[in-house]
């Protein structure tokens, strides 16, 4: 039957051939990938899963329903699981547990919604120097956010390590964080981190102006609000769903006032201020002379130098003081759900340590947060821009400046 | 298939009275209808490009016929938002084409931000939807009629339109709503090329104010629009035999002779060829050379394009497996129940691929944690994302199969499983394939669901051209999306070869 088929058709063979070839490859993959993340994190000890301040504890029928799974999971997988559960019967105290962590190399998974390319090699980095075994999720930030709270209590993720303070508020407003040690908290300045304690930035970025170098220096604009002139008509672009603009709008709003930041963003808007998606299409615009000027964060210019040394756009740093130019973090937090909240720790320490904070220096060309460290010689530092000062913790009202931008027709 | 849909429920009775309030609102309105008009103007205009290109490619001695049909349908894997990006390097107010018009004194060309930019770069990614179901439409027909149609002295044009496309009919409409529901489903090129959709609306909830119960009222509202249109292509396909009278398989068509008409012929499909596959593969390149200039180092991907391929094949015969039953049942045991069934496994393909995965995030970890974020949930993702493109593929084959064949053998005492196997299933080969074909070229490309579900450390072709194209890296996201179009080349040139083969 099977070979009257073949006979008569015989593309159906490449199909077929697709398939095998698809079979083997899936066989081969399998074994390490179906039982993947999430058997460790249901079936650790709830004991060593201790969040303080968290509305998410673990319930231990929970991790019952879950034990069944381990007879699917593959046999040295299975071993692994097996200890875990014999440790589970044997130790009710903190102490055994982590003991128990002490033969096998700690544990991570990471929901990164900062990309490979940025940060891989820094988390690679992290990998060898403390022997902590680490598993990567790369995603977009608002992509991730949104898939850590639809997990709940089993998400997979230990740590979230997010673009921007805006997803990490939203996740800490929802409960799913645990309240990080002061001595994290204490290494940066409490500006760049939250005021109840459930996230810290680890790397700034400022908002600049980017400009074309066909400019000259005196027609650059010295406040955010000489783009509302006429002359800079349709030679403006902005990022009005970008988080960091919106922090922006928000740092407006308390500095100026809802009312005259309406009036600005309309004013804007009025006057031809082309609309992006994000940042690095603004930065690509300018450098093509679609427009001179775009409202960015200051580091994505140069990615676009290291790949093209002539790429004719720089970076222009508003009036000192202006919201124009506030700085943004990038930031983690800890999930309160996390079974892994010793490597965790250990994560949050290392993205705080002077390496780390070197590496974003020199290879991200983000501000370093932690004293000690100084940014990459080609930007200013952080006391000259002399940004408002305002904690990023005050730009909380999101809602507020959503509303704001929807009003004035900015967004839809 | 319903998943997506009980999902959406499940987050919408969290919103409050507001969200669904706005829905009333003129602005929701507009962007409705600006939704449905992008998707029936890409819809259409897919037609106009992908029927003659269809006929050119099957029906006509056109030289190097298999090369066309092979470049004409690899656009298909071009992620939108790359898509995008080359048309803004090409078109854009400073793009290529400007350039090489500023000598002329041309200092503006049309623009191609707005509707009329979404609308022409969405037309040349998504037209090979249609153009392979209408391949393998065109190849199921029995060209009897129309040898018949011109021997009674009909010309070759007028027996194409009077005789050729009226049985075409349902390839017609299967195509065009794929088209259509993929316009509705795109995130890229609206946002790149400023044209606010649903979509787009649905991304920002999430991208700004982290809402799921926001987004989840604005996804039923799509599912709303996504209605409408299935209930109007129901009511357009509804009657009809398409299925020829004389002996049960179609005789091998004869290749119709262009003459000089060869010339319009491949410009016509050169055209295309080059705006769709050559400028973004030329874009691609370009920030390749300039990389590697700059001292990039080339990264192959060749683990990542491993990844893309099998998994996407996977998905592929899992979804043609899927769909033969419904497809059967369908055609040829119509009836309410079975059209509505038929219908609701649409809505995977027409949602944002983001509410698709998130849906599958909320019921994987509860329901079958122990493969939450493994390939099987990945596969299941990809099934529940295209089904409708195998679904569309097989229905296309099998209305054109006359059931008095099978009832004969039936009666002649075949086994209902003999004569699926043995009559049926070979009949329906060229719809098999252009099913598995769709499947497998559009899971290469996809990303939400791949981000979110597969394992960790999973990298295919396309989250590699995502992570290193957001963050600006141009040139390593070159290498992988260069890839990714040939790897989706050979299979399809493959499949061709064969194709051409048998009809010979």
């Amino acid at each position: 039957m099977v070979a009257s088929i073949l006979r008569r058709s015989p593309s159906l063979l490449i199909v077929i051939a697709l398939l095998t070839f698809a079979l083997v490859a899936a066989c081969g993959d399998g074994d390490d990938s179906s039982s993947a993340p999430q058997p460790s994190v249901s079936e650790q000890p709830a004991a060593e899963a201790a969040p303080q301040e968290t509305v998410s504890t673990p319930e231990p029928p929970a991790s019952e329903e879950e034990m069944p799974a381990a007879e699917e999971m593959a046999p040295e997988e299975q071993m692994v699981a097996e200890e875990d559960m014999s440790a589970e019967e044997d130790m009710s105290t903190q102490q055994t547990a982590s003991e128990a962590d002490m033969d096998d190399p700690l544990t991570l998974t990471v929901y990164s919604g900062r990309g490979e390319s940025l940060v891989g090699p820094l988390l690679d980095q992290f990998e060898t120097d403390t022997g902590v075994d680490v598993r990567v999720r790369y995603g977009g930030t608002a992509e991730l956010a949104a898939a850590i709270l639809e997990e709940g209590d089993r998400s997979p993720a230990d740590v979230f390590f997010a673009q921007d303070a805006g997803a990490l508020g939203a996740l800490q407003d929802m409960g799913r964080f645990t309240v990080l040690d002061d001595e994290f908290l204490d290494r940066v300045d409490p500006v760049f981190r939250s005021a109840s304690g459930g996230w810290v930035g680890v790397s700034g970025r400022a908002r600049v102006v980017v400009y074309s170098t066909q400019l000259s220096a005196e027609e650059l604009p010295a406040s955010i609000f000489d783009l509302i002139e006429p002359e800079w008509s349709g030679r403006v672009g902005w990022a009005p769903t970008n988080g960091s603009f919106q922090a922006f709008v928000t740092a407006m709003r308390q500095v100026y006032g809802d009312a005259a930041t309406a009036g600005w963003l309309s004013a804007m808007i009025d006057n031809g201020v082309q609309e992006y998606p994000k940042n690095t299409p603004i930065v690509q615009a300018v450098g093509d002379g679609e427009i001179d000027v775009g409202l960015v964060n200051h580091y994505y210019l140069w990615r676009f130098i290291s790949e093209d040394p002539d790429f004719p756009a720089a970076n222009h740093y508003t009036d000192a003081g202006e919201p124009g130019a506030l700085v943004n973090i990038a930031g983690v937090g800890l999930l309160g759900s996390s079974t892994n909240q010793e490597a965790a720790r250990v994560f949050v320490d290392y993205l705080l340590s002077e390496t780390a904070q070197q590496y974003f220096a020199t290879e991200t060309h983000e501000y370093p947060l932690i004293t000690g460290v100084d940014p990459n010689p080609g930007i200013p530092g952080l006391d000259t821009l002399d940004p408002p000062s305002l904690a990023l913790t005050s730009l909380a009202d999101l809602e507020g400046t959503l509303d704001l931008l929807r009003e004035v027709g900015a967004l839809p | 298939m319903l998943l997506p849909l009980i999902y959406l429920i499940i987050r919408a009775l969290d919103a409050d009275a507001a969200a669904w309030s706005a829905l009333g609102d003129a602005s929701s309105l507009r962007l409705v209808l600006r939704t449905a008009l992008l998707a029936l103007a890409v819809a259409g205009a897919s037609l106009v490009l992908a029927l003659p290109m269809a006929w050119l490619t099957v029906r006509t001695d056109l030289p190097l016929r298999r090369l066309w049909s092979v470049l004409a349908i690899v656009p298909l894997v071009v992620p939108s938002y790359v898509g995008a990006v080359a048309f803004i390097a090409a078109f854009g107010p400073r793009g290529t084409l400007q350039e090489i018009l500023s000598p002329l004194g041309v200092d503006t060309v049309p623009q191609i931000y707005g509707f009329a930019g979404a609308f022409l770069a969405l037309t040349l990614f998504s037209y090979p939807y249609l153009l392979l179901v209408l391949r393998a439409g065109l190849r199921g027909i029995d060209p009897a009629l129309e040898d018949a149609s011109r021997s009674l002295g009909m010309g070759s044009w007028r027996t194409f339109l009077r005789v050729t496309v009226p049985q075409l009919r349902v390839p017609i409409t299967a195509g065009s709503l794929l088209v259509a529901l993929y316009v509705v489903s795109d995130f890229g090129a609206v946002s790149l090329l400023r044209t606010d959709t649903l979509t787009r609306a649905i991304f920002i909830q999430y991208q700004t104010s982290f809402d799921r119960a926001a987004a989840a009222v604005l996804g039923l509202e799509l599912v709303g629009l996504v209605t409408l249109i299935l209930v109007l292509e129901w009511l357009y396909r509804r009657r009809g035999r398409f299925h020829g009278g004389g002996p049960g398989t179609p005789g091998p068509p004869r290749l119709l002779r262009l003459g000089r008409w060869r010339w319009p012929a491949l410009a016509f499909l050169a055209a295309i060829v080059l705006v769709a596959l050559g400028v973004p593969t030329g874009v691609l390149l370009h920030w390749l050379v300039r990389g590697l200039q700059a001292g990039e180092p080339f990264a192959g991907a060749w683990g990542a394009a491993l990844n893309s391929a099998w998994v996407s094949a996977v998905a592929g015969l899992v979804a043609v497996v899927v769909a033969i039953p419904v497809a059967i049942v369908a055609v040829r045991k119509p009836s309410p129940l079975a059209a509505i069934v038929e219908r609701v496994g649409y809505t995977g393909f027409a949602l944002p691929g983001i509410v698709v995965a998130l849906s599958l995030v909320f019921f994987g970890l509860r329901v079958v944690p122990a493969v939450y974020q493994s390939w099987v949930l990945l596969v299941f993702a990809y099934l529940v994302l295209f089904f409708p493109l195998a679904l569309g593929g097989i229905r296309t084959s099998l209305v054109q199969i006359r059931p008095g064949i099978e009832e004969a053998a039936r009666s002649l005492g075949g086994s209902p499983g003999r004569v699926l196997a043995t009559i049926t299933i070979p009949l329906l080969i060229p719809g098999l394939v252009s099913g598995f074909a769709l499947v497998f070229l559009t899971a290469m490309k996809e990303l939400p669901a791949t981000l979110l579900l597969a394992p960790i450390g999973f990298d295919t072709l396309a989250t590699e051209v995502w992570s290193a194209s957001s963050e600006a890296f141009f040139a390593r996201a070159a290498a992988p999306a260069l890839i990714l179009i040939l790897v989706a080349a050979l299979p399809l040139a493959l499949l061709v070869a064969r194709e051409h083969r048998v009809e010979r």
